[in-house]
């Protein structure tokens, strides 16, 4: 089982934005002891939902010809606590993307309020370079028709992402 | 042309915001890995932020020499060998590497690099 952190994006431009929205559920069992009575979207999942927005965005920008992960979270901070009914928007942005690595800043803001906001750094390793196999392919393709993002994605010039034939 | 003055602090903001240090601890005597506590991926984030702060370009390999260090052809037993030193003083003029050739361990190599190091590396770019 994957753990899938964001629903669907909004907003996909290939290699510099994308916003994606993830409710928040007191379905979600992990809000039930995170706190009884209290529930709170723990903070640290929350940026793994921004690495998730933005990681993808990265993946994309580089045909998915190379592992990107997670490697650093440069700088996070919130300003307050998301509960179940939230609606999450994270708003990704990439600032630098280099064939190493890329640098991007994600804010996540429910209704009108910035809730939080992290620059994530993910690195892009090459099959061989220390870290399995992310995805298969079919998996892949699934999650990202899943992401709505060949429905909605597009390129800088404004025309519709074409969805792979892998 | 920046006064060194004005490349170091632009530097020490670059290494406060990629490596979470405070400001009163970049000193140009600090070592990346041993003061400072920068990993490998730490200098990834360094180069952006140096690229961005000072409009220059970086290549892969250039500030932090990964790839002399994993090479069997410049190490032996653990230790960089003469010609790997030659290697790493042709690609890194602007650090001093002295005390690290009394015991070139690649390990060692790590405590080697300082903040002064990453001025004098800017210095040579904006020269270049």
């Amino acid at each position: 089982m994957r753990w899938f952190w964001i629903d669907r994006y909004e907003e996909f431009i290939r290699g510099r934005h994308a916003t994606a929205v993830k409710n928040v559920s007191l379905a979600e069992e992990h809000l039930h002891d995170h706190f009884p009575g209290v529930a709170i979207m723990p903070n640290s999942l929350i940026v793994e939902g921004m690495a998730q927005a933005a990681g993808l965005l990265v993946a994309d920008a580089l045909d998915f010809n190379r592992r990107v992960v997670l490697a650093k979270v440069a700088a996070a901070e919130f300003f307050f606590d998301a509960v179940p009914g939230d609606t999450i928007r994270f708003k990704a942005e990439v600032l630098d993307l280099k064939p190493a690595g890329s640098l991007t800043k994600v804010t996540s803001t429910v209704g009108d309020r910035v809730q939080g906001q992290a620059e994530l750094f993910f690195a892009h390793l090459e099959p061989g370079e220390g870290v399995p196999k992310l995805f298969e392919t079919d998996e892949l393709l699934r999650w990202l028709d899943q992401m709505h993002i060949y429905e909605i994605g597009r390129d800088e010039a404004g025309n519709p992402l074409s969805r792979p034939d892998w | 042309m920046p006064s060194r003055e004005e490349i170091f602090d632009k530097v020490k903001s670059a290494l406060v915001d990629a490596l979470g240090v405070d400001e009163d601890d970049v000193t140009p005597g600090a070592t990346m890995v041993g003061d400072l506590g920068a990993e490998s991926i730490d200098f990834l984030d360094i180069v952006f932020r140096l690229e961005k702060a000072f409009n220059i370009k970086i290549s892969r390999g250039e500030l932090f020499p990964e790839d002399v260090l994993s090479s069997s052809e410049f190490v032996a037993d653990g230790k960089v060998t003469p010609a790997g030193i030659a290697a790493l003083k042709a690609r890194m003029p602007f650090a001093d590497l002295s005390k690290f050739e009394s015991n070139p361990s690649v390990q060692n190599f790590a405590n080697t690099l300082t903040v002064e190091d990453m001025v004098r590396y800017v210095q040579s770019k904006l020269a270049a």
